[in-house]
């Protein structure tokens, strides 16, 4: 580590000292299986899901083995479906969601709101029995008669009905997402009541950090999609063993019916996985900046007019399906980039004039700011009917979503290298760091571009063989070497990890943070806070340890240190 | 309180808006219903926390002046470990595995949970362990 700006601040805890006896709960594996303390859970979550971004990256990286070359046989063609199916499925259902909203959120909400603990601490740990348990049964389909669900992650109706995916792999699938779905509505309830229920005093809800205010609206959407979803699933079960004929022509139903369902959860969840990564990058992009959040409250209508907007949005799937409401579709999924302009105004205006500390956490912010960015303005072609029309399935819709869940991916990785070493209590090595951040990002771009051209040249999702095609082979193998570059950013997160276990001891602030969890010890005590400061602005830890930076009225004595003030933005 | 039925009831207004657009535009009913169920999960909890807000004493976590001494006091009753939530997650465990493997499964399954829902509520009423 080159600079700790802060040291620790050693003070005497001052009142309210019930809760201060050291808890004596039970440890090992008996502690896993019965703690209710969010942090333990939502680090269960963490170690959990970046376990399932393991799984899902070898998946990816055998599929882009397979592409390298045209007509190749590394894998069966069945065994390709199975693969892209799983890679999608373990991404989305079992990373990149709970990562955000069971991992992040579950360990860093309370804490930024002053609270002790979830709303309901036995439901936090329901939600990762049931998320664990939902992943192993997922993922178990590749060991039983048949492999594993074939059908693509979205599990478009014919192709998942009883006759054309025969098997129990198709119905681990469906088990799975049951138990997954609950876990993510269980864990919804729970954030949703604690950011309702158990602020600090003083923590208004426009004093709120916005990654909270995101999770709160994340949490929103999550109530309103994931039903969607398990009622859908639960219909989908019965056409294929109760003989209903929800989703099949034959006994009068609708096909495109699934779609509908899917997708009016599947773009909520683009959102519910987006938001939590704007909230992290937001508050990485503020305290590494050494300033204050540019446009606070217009962050926070952004989000809540993403979350307004989202539920009129999700047919802009279905373009290619003739039977949707084009015009409608189009304005509404336009509509989205307002919101998401103004946050990268924010953003921008956030680092602007700042003293910006280009920290790992912080590079990673950044390369989200780009990776979201080409994500997201493929996207707006992809709003447009006629555009969709010609890319539809092909590889710039892959390239398009892989932008953005890279993105997300870096966002992750930012908020792991921000806030690991708050509830570890240890700092990751900066160096290792800066690496993983490189190949993490190259990769990211060597792999998403050439995928852009591939598409419009014509190349299909989905196919594990392709014909001798110079340019899109070429482009493949550019792709495949991409990944590669990925896979190694994973493997120096987890060398890194080694080599830094308990290694650099992070202190209490180790950036001199803005927000509450700041103010509490690494890892945090049993109940989150020995003492809180007053709440009197957006960023209490800060107005405490810089008495008179801000106007704000400090309710604390002048004790801490005061090293250089910065001149005000 | 306030804000947080602002919240609620102005998602809950914007998908009523958009519902009825949609509706009027495109006459589809799968999505529309599913619109007008978003807006009725906005407007229900939503509506109960605006008449709510009206008529209980303004909270600390409300007060843009509350002092840290104003919150102290029992916050609530937070059980440091239970037992019951793994018991009910692997009995949902086995209720899904049902669905798949065949419906003896559900003797296992429904049995932890049945058994998971009196210990949670009995360990509940006792104030859990701390």
């Amino acid at each position: 580590m080159t600079d700790v700006l802060d040291p620790p601040i050693i003070e005497e805890p001052s009142g309210h000292e019930e809760h201060l006896e050291e808890h004596l709960g039970p440890t090992g594996i008996v502690k896993w299986i019965t703690t209710t303390d969010h942090k333990v859970i939502g680090l269960s979550y963490t170690v959990t899901a970046v376990i399932m971004m393991v799984i899902g990256g070898v998946f990816a990286e055998i599929i882009r083995a397979q592409l390298t070359s045209p007509n190749n046989t590394l894998v069966s063609l069945a065994q390709y479906n199975e693969l892209f199916t799983m890679h999608g499925s373990t991404m989305i259902y079992l990373f990149i969601g709970p990562f955000a909203f069971g991992g992040l959120a579950n360990i860093i909400v309370p804490i930024q709101i002053g609270a002790p603990d979830m709303a309901f601490p036995r439901l936090n740990a329901l939600s990762y029995w049931l998320y664990l348990m939902g992943s192993i049964t997922m993922l178990s389909g590749f060991f039983v008669a048949g492999g594993a669900a074939n059908f693509g992650w979205v599990g478009y109706a014919p192709l998942s009905n009883s006759i054309n995916s025969p098997g129990a792999g198709a119905d681990l699938w469906i088990a799975g997402l049951l138990l997954t779905g609950f876990s993510a509505i269980f864990t919804g309830v729970n954030l949703v009541a604690t950011i309702f229920y158990l602020r600090a005093p003083g923590m208004t809800m426009f004093r709120m950090p916005i990654f909270t205010w995101n999770m709160l609206v994340t949490a929103i959407l999550i109530l309103l999609a994931f039903p969607v979803l398990t009622a859908g699933l639960i219909m989908l079960y019965c056409d294929r063993h109760f003989g209903t004929h929800i989703y099949s022509v034959a006994g009068g139903g609708v096909p495109v019916l699934w779609q509908h369902v899917f997708w009016f959860w599947g773009h909520p969840e683009v959102y519910i996985i987006a938001l939590p990564f704007f909230g992290v990058v937001t508050e990485i992009l503020a305290v590494f900046s050494k300033k204050p959040v540019f446009g606070y409250k217009g962050m926070v209508f952004a989000t809540m007019t993403i979350g307004a907007l989202s539920l009129g949005v999700w047919a802009h799937h279905m373009f290619t399906t003739g039977v949707v409401l084009l015009p409608f579709f189009s304005i509404m999924s336009l509509l989205i980039a307002v919101p998401t302009g103004i946050k990268f105004f924010n953003w921008i205006g956030t680092m602007w004039r700042g003293e910006v500390w280009l920290s790992t956490a912080m590079l990673m912010s950044i390369g989200f700011l780009i990776t979201f960015l080409l994500g997201g303005l493929t996207g707006i072609y992809l709003a447009s009917p006629p555009l969709d029309f010609f890319t539809h399935d092909t590889y710039f819709v892959v390239a398009h979503f892989h932008s953005i869940v890279m993105a997300l991916m870096l966002g992750a990785m930012a908020g792991l290298y921000y806030w690991g070493p708050k509830f570890t209590g240890y700092l990751l090595n900066e160096k290792y760091g800066k690496i993983q951040f490189w190949f993490l990002f190259i990769g990211t771009q060597v792999f998403t571009l050439p995928q852009y051209l591939l598409g419009l040249r014509g190349m299909p999702r989905r196919i594990g063989v392709y014909p001798l095609h110079p340019s899109w082979q070429y482009l493949n193998q550019i792709s495949t070497v991409g990944a590669v570059l990925v896979g190694i950013s994973t493997v120096v997160f987890i060398a890194n990890v080694a080599v830094s276990w308990k290694k650099y001891p992070a202190g209490d602030n180790p950036w001199d943070g803005h927000t509450l969890e700041w103010f509490t010890t690494s890892p945090p005590p049993h109940h989150n806070f020995y003492r809180l400061p007053q709440i009197r602005s957006e960023r209490p830890t800060w107005d405490y340890n810089h008495p008179g930076h801000r106007a704000a009225e400090h309710g604390h004595g002048h004790d801490a240190d005061s090293h250089e003030e910065v001149p005000a933005p | 309180m306030r804000t947080e039925a602002k919240v609620l009831l102005s998602l809950g207004t914007s998908f009523g808006v958009m519902v009825v657009v949609y509706w009027n535009w495109g006459h589809e009913n799968a999505g529309s219903v599913m619109m007008f169920s978003g807006m009725l999960l906005c407007f229900l909890p939503g509506s109960y926390f605006y008449w709510w807000s009206r008529r209980m004493k303004s909270r600390v976590e409300d007060d843009p002046q509350a002092t840290q001494t104003q919150g102290a006091g029992i916050v609530g009753a937070f059980p440091g470990t239970s037992i019951w939530p793994f018991t009910m997650g692997m009995g949902a465990f086995f209720v899904v595995l049902a669905l798949v493997f065949g419906i003896w499964l559900l003797v296992p399954g429904l049995g932890l949970m049945v058994w998971a829902l009196f210990g949670g509520t009995a360990e509940g009423r006792r104030g859990g362990k701390h």
